[in-house]
């Protein structure tokens, strides 16, 4: 057997696995969007449809917005954790990171425990003001969930790259006459930037995609991936929810490399 | 340089001493007068605390309680450096990698809010000064590191620094650059005349540079002087080893003379002491004929340089002795040789 030969045989189980697991059925799915009754158009209802827009665009703005709050949370706590020592430090580390460990039912759960109808949130306010504020089951317990989700994972990358950056950097600007906020924005940030990108990436695709917080919270939330399982499940229109899962697919995958190119080049200009 | 010629601030450090958080003695208390426009070197070996001092008087680490920083009279101990006004060369130059060359020159004076069209001029004026024209726009990756070392240092200067602090600016570049670099780095910082520190290992560098050099051994201060003072006149073993090459012996004195195996060596001034360690530098030994010197030895071996030659002796001391002779003698290895050497030139250090 050839060394090429015997190459190809190691890879084989992953031509298969590839081949039966993710490309197979993502061709079915793109096939199965375009047999609807407006056949090939019915990719384009995730747009033109009011009520489909109007949910993709709740989607959007609720990763987006957990993305930028998860960022600015994670930045400062990561900055801290990474650059002092204090007693407990490895303990809060932890416990910061242990949601990484939940699936997102149990964050759901966690959530109506803060802020459902029995919630935590709720019993103070109806002390204080008489009034139960409850906010679990909508939208906003959802991008509460989110967060909860994404600062864990977005604290580990930032306080990896605070690690990596060089502490003269910071001392030549100070030398230069900046102070901590001129340091911040001039010499921090920017080093951090390809760590947020990373990061926030990942924060943006979780909620975008993620089904199993919302689902336990209501199954009448206004995202995407919502949609597509009361338009399978109940509706059994199999070919809107294909389209529909190929267009999250594609529109998640699209923001991303805008912001991926955007801040490549953002670097580059002020390079 | 005389003192008033000069710009910048005088720097006074009163008992500074640094001791790390983890017990680590980097520094012993020390005091240090550096004039207004001097150039001082602070030369040692490597974890001799020289970057320690240097980052005390740069305000990026706090001396020990007690310990006092003056500029010009006014204690700066508690101000932070970006108040200080202090121009810093990083060893590892610590450009800004998201910035191109003009904006690092130009990012102090961005700071203090200097409008853009002085800034444009004062960094065309560093350019021009450091010899980088042709690299404003380029990228700090785009650079190698002698550009790099001068971009530190027109970023450095760029501010109008009362003090300039320089840490080891020619270590990071080979041998050959760094020599160039350092004959230039010794024009612009007399051009600029302002007060600079100067850190470095590398004696040569020290010697060039100072107008006052202080050696340090182990976190404390073996010497202050002039470069001809701390070689002439070295006043512990250290500093004669460390600077330049030394030989020394170790003899007992008979009326003035060292007694040695290769005969006797007159010393100068006087030495009321039964034994010495002194100390001879190589190039103020002369080999002569046998017999024209009251010191003899044999030749060892002889490494021809170019513009002079190095011969070792044995016999003459009880240890090998170097000498730098002039291309022109002749000798050869087996020979036996006379060693002329004027007592003035025997230096005798403390034991
Ligand atoms: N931040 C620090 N924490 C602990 N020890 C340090 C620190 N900086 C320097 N040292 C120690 O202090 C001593 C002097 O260091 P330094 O001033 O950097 O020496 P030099 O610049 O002469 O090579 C060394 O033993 C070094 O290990
Ligand atoms: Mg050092």
């Amino acid at each position: 057997m050839s060394h090429k030969s015997f190459v190809w045989l190691c890879l084989l189980p992953l031509v298969v696995v590839t081949a039966a697991f993710f490309l197979v059925p993502m061709a079915r799915l793109v096939v199965t969007g375009a047999e609807g009754p407006q056949g090939i158009t019915g990719y384009l209802a995730i747009l033109t449809e009011p009520r489909y827009r109007a949910t993709l665009i709740n989607t959007v703005v609720l990763a987006a917005a957990t993305t930028i709050v998860t960022l600015i949370v994670a930045t400062i706590a990561g900055m801290f954790l990474q650059r002092h020592r204090f007693p407990g430090r490895a303990v809060l580390i932890a416990m910061l990171t242990f949601p990484l460990a939940f699936p997102g039912v149990v964050i759901g759960f966690l959530i109506i425990l803060l802020a459902g109808r029995q919630g935590l949130i709720g019993d103070l306010t109806n002390r204080v003001f008489g009034e139960k504020l409850v906010f679990a089951y909508s939208i906003y317990g959802l991008f509460l969930g989110y967060l909860y989700f994404s600062i864990p994972r977005v604290i580990l990358t930032i306080m990896a790259a605070v690690q990596k950056l060089d502490v003269g950097l910071e001392e030549a600007a100070r030398s230069l006459g900046a102070g901590p906020w001129a340091v911040q924005r001039d010499v921090v940030l920017p080093a951090l930037g390809p760590a947020f990108v990373a990061s926030g990436a990942i924060a943006f695709a979780t909620a975008m995609g993620a089904f199993g917080t919302a689902f336990t919270l209501a199954t009448n939330i206004d995202v995407l991936p919502m949609l597509i399982y009361t338009e399978f499940t109940l509706a059994a229109n199999f070919s809107i929810s294909a389209a529909l899962s190929v267009g999250l697919g594609v529109i998640t995958w699209f923001i991303l490399a805008l912001a991926r190119s955007f801040s490549g080049s953002a670097v580059a200009a002020a390079g | 340089m005389s003192a008033s010629a000069g710009h910048g601030a005088s720097v006074r450090i009163e008992a500074c001493g640094k001791t790390f958080a983890e017990g680590t003695r980097a520094l012993e208390p020390a005091t240090l007068d550096i004039a207004r426009g001097e150039t001082l070197v602070l030369l040692g070996p490597s974890g001799c605390g020289k970057t320690t001092m240097l980052r005390i008087i740069a305000g990026l680490e706090l001396p020990d309680a007690g310990g006092k920083v003056l500029f010009d009279g006014k204690d700066m101990t508690s101000v932070p450096i970006e108040r200080r006004n202090v121009g810093m060369v990083f060893q590892s130059y610590a450009l800004f990698p998201n910035m191109s060359v003009s904006a690092n020159i130009g990012y102090g004076l961005k700071i203090r809010g200097v409008p853009d069209k002085e800034r444009a001029a004062r960094v065309a004026e560093l350019v021009a000064l450091t010899n980088i024209s042709g690299l404003e726009n380029r990228r700090i990756d785009q650079l190698s590191g002698g550009q790099r070392q001068r971009v530190a240092l027109a970023r450095a200067v760029a501010i109008r620094p009362g003090i300039l602090l320089l840490d080891e600016p020619l270590t990071a570049l080979d041998a050959a650059l760094r020599d160039r670099l350092r004959g230039e780095l010794n024009r612009l910082l007399r051009a600029l005349g302002i007060t600079t520190i100067y850190v470095t290992h590398d004696q040569a560098e020290a010697m060039e540079l100072g107008d006052r050099v202080v050696v340090m051994e182990k976190g404390k201060i073996a010497q202050i002087g002039s470069p001809r003072e701390i070689y002439f006149t070295p006043q512990s073993r250290f500093v004669a080893e460390f600077i330049g090459a030394a030989n020394i012996i170790e003899a007992p004195i008979e009326n003035g003379h060292l007694v040695l195996p290769g005969g006797r060596q007159a010393i100068g001034g006087e030495a009321n002491i039964p034994a010495a360690v002194a100390m001879i530098r190589p190039e103020t030994i002369r080999v002569v004929e046998t017999g024209s010197a009251p010191l003899s030895g044999m030749v060892d071996s002889v490494s021809f340089i170019g513009d002079r030659q190095r011969l070792v002796v044995s016999g003459a001391s009880s240890k090998l002795i170097t000498v730098d002779a002039p291309n022109t003698v002749q000798a050869r290895a087996g020979e036996r040789v006379g060693l002329l050497i004027s007592p003035d030139a025997v230096r005798l250090l403390p034991q």
